[in-house]
């Protein structure tokens, strides 16, 4: 025993650290951004300072729906203000594509194009108006060809990007045969724009011996660095992509971004200077995909109780142009028809329907909501041919509470072992006060002329993990430095979710100090290699868990040394070590992490580490679409109370109640804030957000001035969101769960709270025809045809 | 002052710098084209990047900057969009970016540090331009003293923070014109609150005063770059001389559409006449009973005052665009604009208000609908502007509905937009007039509605047979915003929400015919 290092570590001021109680992980820490964000210093793509000779490129889009291109005269362009350079297909020197799964994505149209606002031509000038000029000055002769604008039209046109998907389970023509009643019907739920806040931008700078490093806002480093060494003929290791943080991404930036990272590359290569390709807004909507629109037509057979013993569904999604996520999209839509819902005999179609407009993409929920809200729909209207509160009729329908209870499989083969939503649902209805409201909505009605009320509750159960079992993994490296100043650095990008603090979080945890002295770096694939996109909810889950195994690995190195700066040597020593507060003890000893941390330096102790993750137990079978596909089920539930004008079908959401299983919350902050914010945005995909394209399949709502998003006003007065107390029964990160895309489904109780209050024109005894978004027009023409139907 | 016209016969050599005062000092802007934006500027040119661009038109707010600049009443503060903001409009002002409230020592303003403590941010990208919102709101809180406490209570008067706690309905106003799409906005709301609860950073307005009074001119001001001129005239004269020797020079006033021209179209606007410093056309005036509003006054300020003497205007105030919008933009813009959607005219047509126009000859006066010939045609010369816009005030026995439909509550445009004013003599129409936005090529009044009801009891027969009447009346076009037949039936049933209000029995309170006004 090195006695002046035994009487060092027991000189240290005894502080009194509760090892028990001291966590990092739990606390409602603000987002690691929070202050740069407030204070405008937060470095988004485009304000990285810009390197010497840096040009701009900018779009040249197709006019039209589906053409031909005769001939393209750029001779104006070329001589327009400012113009170094005009590419087209021809000029790219790789594989002109940056489809992420089907190669049917052209970077830039080579005589075909496909829908009006397809790429054709980059133009590359001195400044980024100078650019956005050149391009208007283009004359293209264009050969027109039939177009198809909409799902249904392509379904009747088999026109589809993909093979149908099928899955069918139990015997729904036999289960239709003896059920008591049966409906049928038919339903559009409209798209939505993700309408991030930051557009696209990706700035390409080239780097010696065929380099390029591409500054891009992504979700997928990894992907854009695959498309952009594609497009430019080089290998993986040429390309690095790099991401400090996202204005927004929503699934808008998973696999869209690599258009704009590739034409930014392909340029900067060609010129060999640095090139910035920003998106304009309209440019943007009118280029990138969208949520998927979806057709339905369904038919069910129900019991007296209202227990839905048979169900047919067949979707059709509006793909746009090309496959890009269709096929994963209609994937999850299968395996969310089920909702919260048991159902034992089903039949499930789905088709990819190719349309000539944007190749519509991931968006929050990814087909998830598309899927679940079809059975909400089915399930309010069979509440309300039975004259039953929607309530009674969704709580029958639940899946089974446990292995006894049976009805606990669901249509794709997995085991539902963690149902919490019995629970969840009757804490809501109490604090809710559902049942009461109820009753004085009714009150209301009956006395009020114009305005009626609405109210719904609705569920949700959301799985977790991508579909697609090898996405489910992750790499993390953690650096701690000799001042105890860690620095971490993993494959998510932060796009506002605040994945960046919630990693930051579980390495403190883990290293037993304080958040301030872990920072989080920029995402890059020379750092992390072959990331998956951080989408599917799964960020913090996944990347969270690889930075824990990395921070771990130090952590049994330093203590390993402390025991054995003491004389200890043993297993049983060094797992009695505790790192909290900053400190780390074991009985009588203690030191400070930064002191450990200098000596352990010292001594050749490795203080850095990798870290990786894959999540177990995962399988999934595309062909007969059944397996394990979701790691757990998050879950969750929301009560609208909505107020419209019959005679202008206006609206306004009254109060909302959200109750939300996040397990236990990593952070509950930033979960109410990621459980909040999918509550609007969900709000808004089912209400205001219309995509309207005219006859000639040109998107008309293409900037915020046609596009209506949520505004301020559209935040109810009383908005009351808690997140259940639960712990995952999963091995997940701290036994947390997942919150980024399931809380989009709560605000399905805003659309069915609106169709009850249309309802109650007519006594609750027709199913008001209400697709959406539910805009005031739908609204109205919604009214309109429940007093039609109410005059016989 | 006409020798300041004689210098446009050589512009180029009366050109002065845009100044103005940025970052504790006079900035100077001597090459930049005059339609270049206080953005575009911000960013590419100063490398001052905090301020961001989110859609250059003015709909979402990320660009949202703070202008002070000297009114009447001393420094007047105000949010504006910077992106569609043209550079020379900032001469002889002062110009606030988010980087600007940063306090000495480094720490926080209260509304940075009252977003953060609410977990106002998560993407971040939209922040700036809420802070600045939040800022241009504080600023005016400041102001705004408590009631006088009783006076046993002096003693605790100088503990008595001079805040007002903020009622919902003034954050959202301050809000209306930044769009979040992370957070839902509730912990935005929350910082709102929060930041008047914080020790006060207080703004020294007679030190900006002190720093603007000499970059005021006396003279036109002319900022001319690349062979295009950019004509800032102080005085009514010198805008009707410079108009009539330049009748082909773009006129603008709050930029809020022509802003758009040159960042959506880029359109090459030619020379320009800014609006904004003409004083005589800064100011509101009762004479004759009726309310006279200068063509340069924003549509804030014009809203303000006429909902003094029309309360029922107050939605339709808050509904008007956002606040960086109407701070920016003019009444007298939307009348000259005459876009068959603006959402002035129809009101303004239902009071009954005039148009004054102005030219060399002097001035032109009309019913405002007189003004609209056809789809963005008007009854005005080349040489003529828009002077001003006189309202009547309220007579006894009218009654006035104005209403706005669209997707959204805030910042958004009419599908439809409806006006009614009713005389009443009893329960006979004596007189009314209805006018619409949305419904057709031009604002327009419902004529053969309107003769169907005077002199008619104002009834629920005589209420269906005009509402049949607006099916002749009008023939609206299907678009984005709603179908022709959403237009026809709602333009009916806004009628019949006016009669619902206004009816001798049982007449309905907004709340019970108004989502919006309902609890």
């Amino acid at each position: 025993m090195n006695t002046q290092t035994d009487a060092f570590l027991k000189d240290q001021p005894a502080t009194p650290v509760d090892v028990a109680q001291w966590a990092e992980v739990g606390q409602s820490h603000p987002h690691e951004s929070a202050a740069l964000h407030v204070l405008g210093e937060a470095t988004y793509t485009d304000d990285i300072p810009e390197a010497q000779g840096t040009l701009h490129a900018a779009l040249g889009l197709s006019q039209k729906a589906h053409a031909r291109v005769r001939a393209i005269n750029l001779d104006a362009v070329r001589a327009a203000t400012g113009v170094v350079a005009v590419y087209v297909a021809s000029d790219i020197p790789g594989t002109n594509d940056c489809g992420p799964i089907i190669h049917d994505d052209p970077i830039l149209a080579d005589g075909l194009v496909q829908y009006v606002g397809q790429p054709i031509f980059v133009v590359v000038a001195d400044s980024h108006d100078n650019a956005r000029r050149a391009v208007r000055k283009v004359v293209v002769d264009y050969e027109e060809l039939p177009a198809i604008l909409t799902p249904q039209a392509a379904h009747a046109a088999r026109s589809y990007v993909l093979p149908p998907m099928h899955l069918a389970r139990g015997d729904v023509e036999s289960a239709f045969a003896i059920a008591a009643h049966k409906l049928s019907g038919e339903l559009l739920v409209g798209g939505q724009e993700q309408f991030y806040l930051e557009g696209q931008i990706s700035y390409a700078i080239p780097k010696e011996g065929n380099g390029m490093l591409v500054q891009c806002s992504t979700q997928h480093p990894s992907e854009m660095q695959h498309v952009v060494a594609h497009a430019l003929g080089l290998h993986a290791h040429n390309v690095v992509v790099e991401c400090r943080r996202m204005g927004g991404g929503f699934g808008g930036k998973e696999s869209q971004s690599a258009l704009w990272a590739a034409v930014a590359a392909i340029s900067a290569q060609k010129l060999k200077r640095p090139v910035k390709l920003r998106a304009d807004r309209d440019d943007d909507m009118m280029v990138t995909g969208k949520r998927h629109c979806f057709h339905y037509e369904y038919e069910v057979g129900y019991d007296n109780d209202g227990r839905i013993v048979g169900a047919r569904v067949q979707m059709v999604s509006r793909a746009g142009y090309s496959a890009d996520l269709s096929a994963p999209v209609a994937t999850r839509a299968v395996c969310h028809f089920d909702n919260a819902y048991y159902l034992s005999d089903v039949d499930i179609r789905a088709m990819c329907g190719k349309t000539n407009t944007q190749s519509n993409t991931a968006f929050r929920g990814f087909g998830g909501p598309q899927g679940a809200i079809a059975i909400e729909y089915i399930l309010d209207e069979i509440a309300r041919n039975l004259g039953r509160d929607g309530l009674d009729i969704r709580r029958i329908n639940f899946y089974g509470r446990n292995e006894s209870e049976g009805r606990n499989v669901t249509q794709y083969g997995q085991i539902v072992v963690d149902n919490i939503i019995h629970e969840l649902v009757d804490e809501l209805e109490v604090s809710s006060a559902y049942r009461q409201r109820r009753a004085e909505i009714n009150a209301y009605n009956a006395s009020s002329l114009v305005l009626k009320k609405g109210l719904a509750l609705t569920p949700v159960k959301f799985g977790i993990a991508f579909n697609v079992t090898h996405l489910n993994q992750a790499g993390a490296l953690v650096h701690v430095y000799t001042d105890g100043s860690v620095l971490v650095n993993h494959g998510g990008t932060e796009m506002g979710q605040g994945v960046n603090t919630k990693v930051a979080q579980v390495v403190a945890h883990e290293l037993g100090i304080p958040l301030a002295l872990v920072r989080v770096t920029a995402t890059d694939t020379s750092k992390i290699a072959n990331t998956s996109a951080t989408a599917a909810s799964t960020g913090a889950d996944l990347n969270g868990k690889a930075a824990q195994n990395a921070a771990n690995k130090i952590r049994q190195r330093l203590a390993e040394f402390f025991v054995t700066l003491f004389g200890g040597d043993n297993s049983a020593d060094i797992t009695a070590v505790t790192f909290a507060a900053g400190m780390i003890q074991m009985g009588e000893y203690s030191i400070s992490f930064p002191d450990l941390v200098q000596k352990a330096y010292m001594a050749r102790v490795q203080l850095w580490s990798d870290g990786f993750y894959a999540t177990p137990g995962l399988y999934w079978d595309s062909k007969t679409m059944t397996g394990h596909p979701f790691s757990y089920f998050a879950y969750g539930a929301s009560v609208s109370e909505v107020v419209i004008d019959t005679l202008t079908g206006e609206w306004k959401l009254l109060r909302a109640d959200a109750l939300y299983d996040a397990g236990a919350s990593l952070n509950p902050a930033l979960d109410i804030g990621q459980v909040e914010g999918a509550f609007i945005q969900g709000m808004g995909w089912l209400t205001t957000e219309e995509l309207w394209w005219n006859k000639d399949g040109k998107l008309m709502t293409h900037a915020p001035s046609t596009y209506k998003i949520p505004a301020i006003s559209d935040c109810p007065q009383d908005f009351r969101v808690s997140l259940f107390k639960n712990r995952n029964v999963e091995d997940s990160i701290h036994r947390s769960k997942a919150v980024g895309e399931p809380p989009l489904l709560l605000p399905f109780s805003v659309f069915f709270a609106i169709r009850d209050a249309i309802a109650s024109v007519a006594d609750h005894r027709y199913n008001p025809p209400l697709n959406a978004p539910a805009t005031s027009e739908a609204i109205l023409q919604a009214i309109t045809a429940v007093e039609a139907m109410a005059a016989g | 002052m006409s020798t300041a016209i004689q210098t446009t016969a050589t512009p180029d050599a009366a050109s002065s710098p845009i100044r103005f005062f940025y970052r504790g000092a006079v900035h100077s802007v001597h090459h930049a084209a005059p339609t270049r934006t206080i953005l575009q500027h911000l960013r590419e040119d100063l490398h001052c990047t905090g301020t961001k661009e989110g859609c250059a038109e003015g709909d979402c707010g990320a660009c949202t900057v703070v202008i002070g600049e000297m009114g009447a009443n001393g420094v007047q503060m105000k949010s504006v969009n910077a992106c569609i903001q043209f550079l020379p409009t900032l001469d002889g002002k002062a110009l606030y970016t988010v980087e600007d409230l940063k306090q000495q020592d480094g720490a926080l303003h209260p509304v940075q540090q009252a977003m953060v403590e609410c977990h106002g941010s998560q993407c971040g990208f939209c922040t700036p331009g809420f802070v600045m919102s939040l800022w241009d709101l504080y600023l005016k809180n400041e102001g705004v003293q408590q009631a006088p406490l009783p006076s046993t209570a002096i003693a605790s008067v100088t503990q008595c923070p001079p805040w007002k706690p903020l009622q919902r309905k003034e954050i959202d106003v301050a809000l209306s014109g930044n769009l979040c799409r992370c957070t839902g906005y509730r912990p935005i709301i929350d910082a709102a609150h929060r930041m008047g609860e914080l020790p006060v950073v207080g703004f020294d307005r007679h030190a900006l005063q002190t720093a603007l009074e000499p970059l005021q001119r006396d003279d036109m001001f002319t900022y001319s770059h690349a062979g295009q001129h950019f004509y800032a005239p102080r005085t009514l004269q010198q805008l009707v001389d410079i108009r009539a020797s330049h009748p082909a020079a773009r006129m603008l006033a709050g930029s809020t559409d022509v802003g758009l021209w040159v960042t959506k179209q880029m359109r090459d606007l030619g020379d320009i006449i800014f609006l904004g410093q003409v004083k005589e056309l800064a100011t509101v005036k009762t004479e004759n009973a009726q309310l006279e509003i200068g063509a340069g006054v924003s549509l804030n300020d014009a809203y303000a005052a006429l909902s003094a003497h029309y309360p029922e205007l107050n939605e339709m105030w808050q509904r008007f665009a956002s606040l960086p919008i109407r701070n920016a933009g003019t009444l007298g813009g939307n009348v000259a604009n005459g876009s068959p959607i603006g959402d002035s005219p129809p009101w303004l047509i239902a009071l009954g208000a005039e148009v004054v126009l102005r030219g060399p000859a002097g001035q032109r006066i009309m019913p405002l609908e007189a003004l609209y010939l056809d789809y963005m045609k008007k009854d005005m010369q080349p040489d003529e502007f828009v002077e001003s816009v006189r309202v009547p005030l309220p007579r006894a026995g009218m009654q006035f509905r104005t209403y706005k439909l669209a997707k959204r509550f805030d910042q958004d445009i009419s599908a439809v937009c409806a006006a009614f004013s009713v005389v009443l003599d009893g329960n006979l129409v004596e007189s009314v007039r209805i006018a619409f936005g949305g419904m057709a090529a031009t604002p327009k009044r419902a004529a053969k509605a309107e003769a169907a009801l005077v002199g008619q009891p104002w009834d629920e027969v005589r209420l269906q047979a005009a509402m049949a009447l607006l099916a002749e009346d009008f023939a609206p076009l299907s678009d984005m915003r709603a179908s022709s037949v959403y237009r026809m039936k709602t333009a009916q049933n806004l009628l019949r929400r006016c009669w619902l209000e206004t009816r001798i029995d049982a007449p309905l309170r907004p709340d019970q015919v108004n989502a919006f006004a309902c609890a």
